[in-house]
């Protein structure tokens, strides 16, 4: 079945509930069907056809939403990237995907503006809100390219599910994004195993906080309207107090964290036992949740299931912890969720006893397609698996089991760091500070912070005679890099540590580390 | 309002948030969230600095756009914050 069949499907059964919550904003499932199938025929009638790629470079918004069936109504692939992107990478991303159309939020139409002009294949941008679009060739305000649907839009699949979905891209360890190419098939499996789990049906109400741009967000949204559910989405967890505030209103029955979001909740002194009694489950991912905040959400939700999940985009969920376990193996990260396998395997790719570390391999309907036109990558990450007519995915994450073949994480094999649950790539960070003027070395490292998981830390040793500061460096990279990824410390070394070969160590500069971490804004 | 409570803010912001976009100016009542200028983490940066800066106590229920979402705001939010200190002080 191919993912937007859902959304008719739920206008369909559930025509007058509301679908989604965005601000002030409110649609029913047969506004939003209706609404996407509008803009799907207008994407076709300027041009956007079966499997063109399409950019959605918008933040949490109704327009968002309605994008993504859009396109999949249209037959295309939708690219979902994070709206603080810069010009740079965004015209980077289009390129490598060859995307026909870009649609951004009017916010960051400077951006777009910018990125287009470096990508020839863009025929198409959209500014999904405010008056009107720039008067540059080939951009339209959304009011304009709504159109009628055609019956032949209405009635006829746009293709058959092994065609591609979505083109969601992730942080390489070479410093350049790779584009994960995900089929309506492996998108439907996923979601129809975690919604499973997580016992969802149309009786739940979402909240999503979390970037669309980031699969764990866009998940929510796709996993609410395949079950009919009402999804709140929200732009923001700066104001907690707010997002309480709409929780309780919206009497939100599911709520997924990242480690920083639950730092902050927690951290609320006027939230007691019995808040938020319509809420069912949390669901946390990203980065494993520290034992003593699992605590304290326990003892803050006594009614709520905690789910402690892992996953990386490349299959999109890989295992989950039955909240019943969670006081046996609060360190644990689970079991394979349904309908997969996950399991761990030695240096010889075979499987490994238990408490043997090894790296963890996922095998399912889950797993990607490989990276979009990068078969180096890809024979990386996809190898043979335990039969001869099959590709599995080798996770670069460490793992072990316990005796009942519970999962638990131990680390990454590469220096990929998780920040705010979003991975950064060390060398796509050192890349751009090799660019300002004086930086004679720099290696990137992550450093426990209790609120990011990790923080990003710069360590540089700069030319005779440069005159840099913490600041001119975090302004640099801030012009160049999504915000998760600028530095948030930045320390100054003579020289920096080598290895035999003379390469820069990341984990030798990590080991000689000055205890202090400076805030570099301040 | 205080002007000085005003540029202090505004100072900080721009120093720890506003150099991140690539844009110069902001207007007292410009919403941070909005532009994009101030994030969870960001937030929590601000009422530490405020904290510190202005001796006062930010309760969680006061981090709310209502009081931080703006250098006005921030700036009136503070004014009456400690204008209650020193009613307090005066009342004990």
């Amino acid at each position: 079945m191919r993912f937007e069949q859902f959304l008719r499907e739920s206008a369909k059964s559930y025509p007058d509930k509301t679908a989604l919550v965005a601000a002030s904003r409110r649609l029913t499932y047969s506004q939003l069907d209706d609404l996407s199938d509008e803009l799907a025929q207008g994407l076709m009638n300027r041009g956007v056809g079966r499997g063109d790629r399409v950019v959605l470079f918008l933040d949490n918004s109704a327009e968002a939403v309605v994008s993504i069936f859009a396109v999949l109504k249209a037959g295309a692939v939708f690219c979902p990237v994070n709206p603080s992107t810069k010009a740079d990478k965004l015209a980077y991303i289009l390129n490598n995907c060859r995307a026909s159309a870009l649609i951004a939020q009017q916010k960051v139409a400077h951006v777009a503006a910018d990125a287009v002009l470096a990508a020839p294949s863009v025929a198409l941008t959209v500014i999904a809100d405010g008056e009107a679009a720039p008067s540059m060739r080939g951009f339209s305000h959304w009011k304009d390219v709504l159109a009628v649907p055609t019956f032949q839009t209405l009635k006829s699949a746009p293709g058959i599910e092994i065609d591609l979905a979505m083109l969601v891209y992730t942080s390489g360890s070479t410093g350049f994004p790779k584009g994960v190419m995900m089929t309506h098939q492996n998108v439907v499996a996923a979601a129809t195993s975690i919604t499973t789990y997580l016992e969802n049906t149309a009786d739940d109400v979402i909240l999503n906080v979390l970037p669309i741009a980031f699969d764990y967000g866009l998940y929510q949204v796709l996993m609410a309207v395949k079950v009919g559910a009402t999804l709140v989405l929200e732009k923001s967890f700066a104001f907690p107090q707010v997002i309480l505030a709409r929780t309780a209103e919206e009497k939100v029955t599911g709520m997924p964290l990242v480690p920083t979001m639950a730092a902050i909740l927690i951290a609320q002194r006027n939230l007691g036992p019995g808040a938020l009694p319509h809420l069912r489950y949390i669901t946390n991912t990203a980065a494993a949740l520290p034992p003593t905040h699992i605590e304290k959400l326990q003892a803050l939700f006594p009614h709520v299931a905690l789910y402690s999940m892992y996953g990386l985009t490349e299959c999109k969920r890989c295992t989950w912890l039955p909240p019943a376990e969670l006081k046996n193996r609060i360190a644990s990260v689970g079991i394979a969720i349904p309908g997969t396998e996950a399991y761990v395997v030695d240096d010889d790719g075979n499987r490994a006893a238990p408490d043997v570390i090894g790296e963890l391999v996922i095998r399912g309907p889950h797993v990607m397609k490989g990276y979009w036109e990068n078969p180096e990558a890809t024979a990386r990450a996809l190898r043979p698996g335990p039969h001869e007519w099959e590709k599995v995915l080798y996770t670069g994450d460490l793992f072990r089991t316990d005796d009942e073949g519970f999962l638990y994480f131990v680390g990454r094999k590469d220096d990929i760091i998780k920040s705010r649950g979003e991975k950064v790539a060390p060398k796509e960070v050192e890349n751009v500070i090799y660019a300002l003027p004086g930086i004679a070395e720099v290696a990137v490292i992550g450093v426990p912070d209790p609120i990011l998981g990790s923080a990003i830390k710069a360590v540089i040793a700069t030319e005779p005679g440069a005159d840099l500061g913490e600041v001119d460096v975090v302004r640099h990279c801030a012009r160049f890099l999504e915000d998760y990824m600028v530095p948030k410390f930045v320390e100054f070394r003579p020289s920096l540590p080598k290895t035999e070969s003379g390469k820069i160590s990341r984990r030798l500069v990590a080991e000689a580390q000055t205890g202090n971490n400076h805030d570099a804004a301040l | 309002m205080s002007d000085n409570t005003k540029k202090t803010i505004r100072q900080f912001i721009e120093t720890s948030f506003l150099f991140r976009e690539d844009r110069n100016a902001l207007t007292d009542d410009e919403s941070l969230l909005a532009a994009g200028l101030i994030d969870s983490t960001g937030i929590l940066e601000l009422v530490s600095y405020i904290e510190s800066e202005f001796g006062i106590v930010v309760l969680d229920e006061e981090i709310v756009p209502e009081n931080l979402d703006s250098v006005g705001q921030i700036a009136a939010y503070i004014d009456a914050k400690q204008a209650d200190l020193q009613i307090n002080a005066i009342a004990v």
